[in-house]
C-alpha cells in the first residue's frame, strides 16, 4: 500500500519510494530524509482540511507531506515493529 | 574579476593566523544560534552575489589569538541540492563556488537528539574528504531525553573529531573552540558519492554501535502536537495566535508610528525654523525630514511584526502553522508558509514583503510577494474613510449593519479577492509547472533564546533602514522637487502645486484617468501620494487650498465631486500600485526590477480597469 493510504496513528515499514516522474527530485528528497528499504514509519497527524498534508514520523523526525508526496512511498503493515 | 581575486583568496589562506571556518549542518540543527554564540555582534550579513540568499559572516578571536572567520551556510538536507540555499551550501563545501573560497574547517553541526536524520549529511560530507569535524549540538536536550552518546567511539567510527556543544548556554561551545583552536584538521578519506540507503545504513549500524536512544520523540513533543495540531482546537488556536500578531502589528505600532512621525516633522520644522523661508528650507522639512519620518515610521511595525515571526519560528511553532494552512492556501497556488506574510500585510506591505523570507521556495516566495499589495494596508483607510464619510450615507441595512461598515468590509474583501484570483493566474501563467514539494520537518519545540531573537531583530531592523530607507528617502525627495518645482507665478490664483511640475503631471494624466471620472484635483494629488497612500489625502487638501483642513476636505469633496468618483476611487484604492515604498521593498528582496515592473505593471492594470468598470456602471446606474 502507500503511505497516503496509511490509517491515522498506524505504523508500517517503508519498502520503497517511487519516481513519478523522471530523475524525481521529490523522491530523492524522500530518500534522503531517511525514506527507504525498512525503515519504521507511523502516520501521526492529518492537515484540517481534506486530511492533508499528512504528518509523518520517520527515525526521530516528523515531517509534513502532502498526499501526492506521500503517496511516491510503498509501504508494508504486515512486519511492523 | 575572479581571476585577479583568487591568488589574494589563496594568500589568505596561505596565511595561518586566519582561520575561515564554515558551518554546515540541516536545518533546525541550531547552527545559527552556535553561530551567534561564537561570533555574538561581530557578524556581517548580505547576499550572496546576484541571489537573495541570506550570506552570514561572524569572526572572533581564539584562546591563542588566532582570528577565526567563520561563515553561517544555509542550512540543508542534502548535497544534492532542492533549493538555491542548499545550492549556495553544496557549492561552498565542496569548493565550487565563484565567490567563495573552500573553507580550510567545516564544522558540521548535528542535533544530538535528531542524529538518525543529521548523521546521514555528515556522512555525505564526509565523503568530499575535506578537513572537518562534527559538533554534537543541543546536548542539554538530548541529556534531558536519557539519549547517551559514545562520542569516542562516534569520532573513531566517522574518523573526525566530535566534540559537544549546547548553543544556548553561556560557554556552551567552548569545546569547539578549543577543538578548532588546538588540533590541525584532520582529513577524512575521500569516497565516491554513495546512494542514499547505503548512508541510511550506515548511519543506522553507527547508531547502533554509539547511541541509546530511550525513546525516538520527546514526550512533551508529541503532547503539544496532539492539541496543537488538532484540527479544531488547533485552529483555534492559530486563530487566536493570528490576531494576536494582527493586533500587534496594526495597533501597538501605531502610537509608536505616529510618534516617530510627529517628532521628525517637529525635528524637521525645528531645523526649518533657523533657515530663511525658501527652497532649502522647503527640502529640508518636506524633502528630507519628511522622507526619513517616512523611513523611520515603518520600523515599530517591522519589528514587532518580526518579533513574533522570530519566536514563532524559534519555537518550532511557524511550521505548524504552515501545516495547518497549507492545504488552504495550495489551492491558490501557494504555500502554508505565506499566510503569516499576507496577513501582516494588511498592516503594511513592507514588513509582510520581508516577512516572506520564512518561504524557502523560491517560486512560491515570489508569489506571496506578488499578491502581498493587494492586502487592504492601513494607509489605504485615511483615503477609504475621507470618501465613505463624505458619500456612504450612515444607515443600518438588515436591521443590524451599518452601511459605510459594510462598504469598508467590501473594500477589504474585494483585495482579498483579488489576491486569490492573482495568485491563480500567476499559477496559470508561470513557466514553471512542475510539483513544488512541502516535505516540510516539524522540528522539536523549544525556548527561543533572547541572544538569538535580539540579533535577529536587529538584522531586519538594519536590513530595512540600510537598504530600503536610502531608496524612499531619495525617490521622497524627487517627489519633493515635483512637488515644489517651479514656484507659482505672481499674483497666482491657483494653490502652489498646481503649477509645479507634479501639477503638470496631475493635468496631463487627467487625459488618461478621465475615463475614471478623476478630476485634475485627483490626478495632481496622486502624484505625491506615490510617496505613501495616506499623503494622496493631505495632497488633496492642498490642491483644493485647504491644507490643514481635512474635515473642509470632507465637505468640498462631498459637494463638487460625483458619486461615481467617489466609488471610482475607492476602487482605485483596492489596488493602488501607488506606493513606491513597496516597490523599492520588492526591489530589495527580490532583487530584480523586472518583478518591480510586473508588479506595478498589473497592480495598475487592474486599479485601472476596475475603476473604469465602477465609473461607468455607476454613472451608468444615474449615481
Amino acid at each position: 500500500m502507500l503511505l497516503s493510504e496509511l490509517a491515522m496513528g498506524a505504523s508500517a515499514t517503508v519498502i520503497e519510494v517511487k519516481d513519478s516522474v523522471t530523475d524525481d527530485r521529490i523522491a530523492q528528497r524522500l530518500r534522503d530524509l531517511g525514506f527507504v528499504a525498512g525503515e519504521p514509519v507511523r502516520l501521526v497527524a492529518r492537515g484540517p482540511l481534506g486530511a492533508d498534508p499528512l504528518l509523518v514520523q520517520i527515525g526521530y523526525t516528523r515531517f509534513a507531506l502532502r498526499r501526492a508526496e506521500a503517496a511516491r512511498v510503498t509501504i508494508t503493515t504486515e512486519a511492523a515493529p | 574579476m575572479n581571476a585577479v581575486a583568487a591568488p589574494l583568496r589563496m594568500d589568505a589562506s596561505r596565511d595561518h593566523t586566519h582561520l575561515h571556518v564554515a558551518l554546515v549542518g540541516n536545518p533546525n540543527c541550531g547552527k545559527t544560534a552556535l553561530f551567534n554564540l561564537l561570533t555574538g555582534t561581530r557578524q556581517k550579513v548580505a547576499n550572496y552575489a546576484g541571489v537573495t540568499i541570506e550570506r552570514k559572516e561572524g569572526h572572533y578571536t581564539a584562546p591563542s589569538g588566532r582570528s577565526v572567520r567563520v561563515l553561517d551556510l544555509p542550512g540543508a538536507y542534502s548535497l544534492a541540492a532542492t533549493s538555491p540555499d542548499e545550492a549556495i551550501t553544496r557549492d561552498v563545501v565542496t569548493g565550487q563556488h565563484a565567490q567563495e573560497a573552500a573553507p580550510d574547517l567545516i564544522v558540521c553541526v548535528a542535533d544530538a537528539t535528531n542524529l538518525r536524520l543529521h548523521l546521514r549529511f555528515v556522512l555525505e560530507i564526509a565523503r568530499l574528504g575535506r578537513p572537518m569535524l562534527l559538533a554534537l549540538n543541543m546536548m542539554d536536550a538530548a541529556r534531558r531525553r536519557g539519549i547517551r552518546i559514545d562520542t569516542a567511539a562516534l569520532a573513531q567510527k566517522l574518523g573526525m573529531p566530535v566534540v559537544e556543544t549546547i548553543a544556548v548556554k553561556h560557554g556552551g561551545a567552548n569545546a569547539l573552540i578549543a577543538q578548532i583552536d588546538d588540533a590541525p584538521p584532520t582529513h577524512p578519506y575521500p569516497q565516491p558519492a554513495t546512494p542514499s540507503a547505503d548512508l541510511h545504513a550506515e548511519v543506522r549500524s553507527i547508531l547502533a554501535a554509539t547511541v541509546s536512544v530511550p525513546r525516538r520523540t520527546a514526550a512533551i513533543d508529541d503532547a503539544i502536537d496532539r492539541v496543537v495540531l488538532h484540527p479544531v482546537l488547533g485552529l483555534a488556536i492559530l486563530a487566536i495566535v493570528m490576531f494576536l500578531i494582527f493586533q500587534a502589528v496594526f495597533s501597538w505600532a501605531t502610537p509608536l508610528h505616529d510618534g516617530i512621525d510627529e517628532g521628525m516633522q517637529a525635528a524637521g520644522a525645528w531645523i526649518g525654523n533657523a533657515l530663511p523661508d525658501g527652497a532649502l528650507r522647503s527640502l529640508l522639512t518636506d524633502g528630507v525630514f519628511a522622507g526619513l519620518g517616512t523611513v523611520l515610521a515603518f520600523l515599530p511595525q517591522i519589528l514587532i511584526l518580526f518579533l513574533f515571526i522570530l519566536c514563532l519560528e524559534e519555537s518550532g511553532y511557524l511550521p505548524r502553522a504552515a501545516f495547518l494552512l497549507d492545504r488552504m492556501m495550495l489551492s491558490a497556488g501557494l504555500t502554508g508558509r505565506s499566510f503569516i506574510p499576507l496577513l501582516s500585510s494588511f498592516a503594511c506591505a513592507i514588513p509582510g514583503i520581508m516577512a516572506t523570507r520564512s518561504i524557502p521556495d523560491p517560486r512560491d516566495r515570489l508569489t506571496t510577494i506578488l499578491i502581498a499589495p493587494l492586502m487592504t494596508c492601513s494607509a489605504r483607510l485615511p483615503v477609504y474613510a475621507l470618501l465613505i464619510a463624505a458619500f456612504i450615507p450612515q444607515r443600518t441595512v438588515l436591521g443590524v449593519f451599518n452601511l459605510q461598515g459594510i462598504v469598508l468590509f467590501t473594500l477589504y474583501i474585494g483585495g482579498i479577492v483579488s489576491a486569490l484570483l492573482v495568485a491563480w493566474v500567476i499559477k496559470r501563467l508561470r513557466r514553471d509547472k512542475s510539483e513544488h514539494a512541502l516535505m516540510m520537518e516539524l522540528p522539536s519545540y523549544r525556548m527561543p533564546h533572547p541572544r538569538d531573537i535580539a540579533i535577529g531583530l536587529y538584522e531586519r531592523g538594519m536590513i530595512f533602514v540600510k537598504r530600503v530607507g536610502g531608496i524612499i528617502l531619495a525617490l521622497t525627495v524627487l517627489l519633493w522637487f515635483l512637488s515644489s518645482f517651479p514656484a507659482p507665478p505672481a499674483g497666482a490664483s491657483e494653490p502652489a502645486i498646481h503649477y509645479s511640475l507634479a501639477g503638470m503631471i496631475g493635468r496631463g494624466l487627467h487625459t488618461v484617468f478621465a475615463p475614471l471620472g478623476f478630476n485634475w484635483q485627483i490626478c495632481i494629488a496622486l502624484v505625491p501620494g506615490l510617496a505613501a497612500r495616506e499623503v494622496a489625502v493631505s495632497s488633496l487638501a492642498t490642491v483644493y487650498a485647504l491644507a490643514g483642513n481635512e474635515d473642509g476636505l470632507q465637505a468640498v469633496v462631498a459637494a463638487q465631486w460625483s458619486l461615481a468618483t467617489a466609488l471610482s476611487l475607492l476602487a482605485w484604492y483596492v489596488f493602488a500600485p501607488m506606493c513606491i515604498s513597496t516597490l523599492a521593498t520588492v526591489k530589495r528582496e527580490t532583487g530584480s526590477m523586472r518583478n518591480v515592473l510586473v508588479l506595478a505593471g498589473y497592480l495598475f492594470g487592474l486599479a485601472y480597469l476596475a475603476s473604469l468598470a465602477t465609473y461607468q456602471i455607476a454613472k451608468a446606474l444615474g449615481a
